[in-house]
């Protein structure tokens, strides 16, 4: 950190903390892949089959062969479908930053207002 | 227009510099002229981001001045004056938590009769003379209590046994055969078991030394200081003084256990308040490479009792003892004062308490009848039952002590900066002069402000001239020593 300096563990802690979020940022912006290379995310309707909004036989999301929160990422990033995502090259650059992995962080994605 | 406001912070200086310790989450920064210019200006007032630049851009400049500002802000000292910082979430600990030392009250009778003793005095919690309880514990129920301990520590690879009393050695061929039997179940359950014990010494005899060295078994002793300062109130039930007796005995034993250091365990009263000379007797003379200094637990009523002046005194003298415990350890040289090292490793490693220690959670004290209490000095106490050795810990009772004592619940400590560190104090001293375990204890909120001052001054000061010094706390600790 430029103007604070970190003297304790917790502190360091705080600090490597901010800087990782800010790298988080920045990788967007410059249009590299996102840091964390496990999650996954499919490329598009063409390739993969993707249900779209069903719903299985319990009425829930858990036994469709891709469950219907991936298909938000499937959707605005990889496929032309016109999907009420925000735009994320130019207005939310960091709508997803809190989201590392669709599977399990898709409930972090906040609404984001023109 | 935003205006900016501080956040908790507590203000120090250590060599000549400015620093901020964060609430709550303990962090220490060091902060340049800027950033102590508009941490103090937001402080009085909240400030606009125009305000500040204004105020201090012509000093520092414009970018340094909003540089700064950001940094404080994403740290937490400082936030949006319209928006109170978000209420810290109330954290449980992860379940079921490892059991890391287990006190054993291997006897809960005592040959001294020390006035101020919180087992037997006016403030006792569990009447060892006419109560249910055995006075003194079983070789089975110790068996029970060390499988107890390896099961309930989970995954640690190491257990800590402490033995406690009363006089633990009045206990002590149970305790030569739990060692013997521990060791043996260790060995079998692919752990290690460490063992330690806190004595009065007055029965320390070359036998025992033996055997405690042969075991590396970790000693800690009560003891006040010299004899006039021991003798008042650690005597015989004849009113005879112990030093004489426990002098050469304690001499005995730190010439031939030099595996661990053997740790002194000092209680202060109002009537010694000496701490600088009877940490020089408890070194120089004796020998301690380890003296730690507690007030006694008592209710205000007893003269013994502490009052505010007497705090004040003894906060003087810590104050001196940790000046020279600072210039030690910017030397590298060792010095025996235990307290400031223990809160060094708690500020190094950042640690901002949901509960003051580990009763309950890690540390469980066990009563010679098998019962487990919160720790050791709640030991028999129905009332703070949370099982037995031969059932394991009762996790209702266990849940609903972690639910009421959480320091969310003590709203005393909300605008209290030193919280991270105090978590409202030992559970014990406020059964005693609150009766409520939950309570705060607010009868030593200044000292521990005061002492947690001096503390982050000597880490502070620590981080500039010696750094090194403060790696030894990246390790984990011994367990604290049972007391």
């Amino acid at each position: 950190m430029t103007y604070l300096k970190a003297v304790n563990r917790k502190a360091a802690q705080i600090d490597r903390q901010l800087r990782d979020a800010e790298g988080d940022v920045v990788a967007l912006q410059g249009g590299q892949p996102p840091q964390q290379p496990a999650a996954h995310i499919p490329l598009g309707c063409s390739t993969v089959f993707s249900p779209g909004w069903e719903v299985d036989r319990t009425g829930g999301t858990a036994g469709l062969c891709q469950p219907v929160e991936r298909d938000l990422f499937d959707c605005h990033i990889g496929c032309y479908w016109p999907a009420q995502v925000p735009d994320q090259l130019n207005h939310a650059p960091s709508w997803t930053s809190s989201c590392a992995a669709a599977q399990k962080d898709w409930r972090k994605i906040d609404l984001v207002f023109p | 227009m935003t205006a900016f406001a501080a956040r908790e912070y507590h203000r120090f200086e250590a060599a000549g510099k400015p620093f901020v310790y964060l609430v709550p989450s303990a962090a220490v920064f060091a902060l340049d002229d800027v950033g102590d210019a508009i941490l103090s200006a937001v402080t009085e007032r909240p400030h606009s981001r125009d305000e500040l630049s204004v105020t201090f851009g012509a000093n520092f400049g414009v970018d340094r001045v909003l540089g700064t500002l950001d940094a404080l802000v994403s740290v937490r000292a400082i936030g949006e004056a319209a928006k109170p910082a978000p209420p810290a979430r109330k954290v449980f600990p992860l379940k079921p938590f490892p059991l890391t030392t287990m006190v054993l009250n291997v006897t809960n009778q005592c040959n001294l009769a020390c006035t101020y003793c919180y087992e037997y005095s006016e403030d006792k919690i569990v009447d060892t003379e006419n109560g249910k309880k055995p006075k003194f514990m079983t070789d089975e129920t110790a068996r029970q209590s060390v499988e107890f301990m390896l099961k309930e520590s989970g995954d640690n690879p190491v257990a800590h046994l402490t033995f406690f009393g009363g006089e633990t050695l009045m206990n002590f061929p149970v305790l030569q055969r739990t060692i013997a039997y521990a060791r043996e179940r260790a060995r079998e359950t692919g752990k290690v078991v460490d063992f330690s014990l806190t004595t009065n010494a007055t029965l320390l005899k070359p036998e025992i030394v033996e055997f405690l060295v042969a075991n590396d078994v970790g000693v800690t002793i009560s003891i006040d200081g010299p004899p006039d300062v021991q003798d008042k109130f650690r005597v015989f039930k004849n009113g005879n003084g112990s030093y004489d007796v426990v002098a050469p005995k304690i001499k005995d034993l730190i010439s031939k256990h030099r595996r661990r250091p053997i740790g002194a365990r000092v209680t202060l009263t109002s009537g010694t308040l000496d701490v600088k000379r009877i940490f020089r007797h408890l070194t120089e003379d004796i020998g301690f490479q380890e003296i730690g200094f507690a007030p006694a637990t008592t209710a205000p009523k007893h003269d013994y009792s502490i009052t505010d002046e007497g705090f004040d005194t003894l906060l003087g003298q810590f104050r001196e003892l940790a000046e020279e415990f600072l210039e030690a350890a910017v030397q590298n040289r060792h010095h025996a004062f235990s307290n400031v090292k223990e809160t060094l490793g708690e500020i190094h490693k950042g640690m901002s308490k949901a509960y003051p220690c580990g009763a309950g959670l890690g540390l469980m004290g066990v009563a010679t009848d098998g019962d487990v209490a919160l720790c050791h000095r709640f030991a028999g106490s129905d009332a703070h039952k949370l099982g037995t050795v031969a059932d394991g810990i009762d996790r209702t009772a266990q849940r609903a002590f972690l639910e009421t004592h959480h320091i969310d619940e003590k709203t005393d400590c909300r605008t209290c900066w030193a919280r991270p560190i105090c978590s409202g104090g030992c559970y014990h001293e406020a059964h005693t002069r609150h009766g409520d375990t939950t309570k705060a204890n607010l009868h030593y909120c200044e000292w521990i402000r005061g002492w947690t001052d001096i503390c982050l001054k000597v880490y502070a000061e620590l981080s500039e001239r010696n750094p090194a010094f403060l790696t030894q706390f990246d390790h984990d600790e011994a367990p604290e020593r049972a007391s």
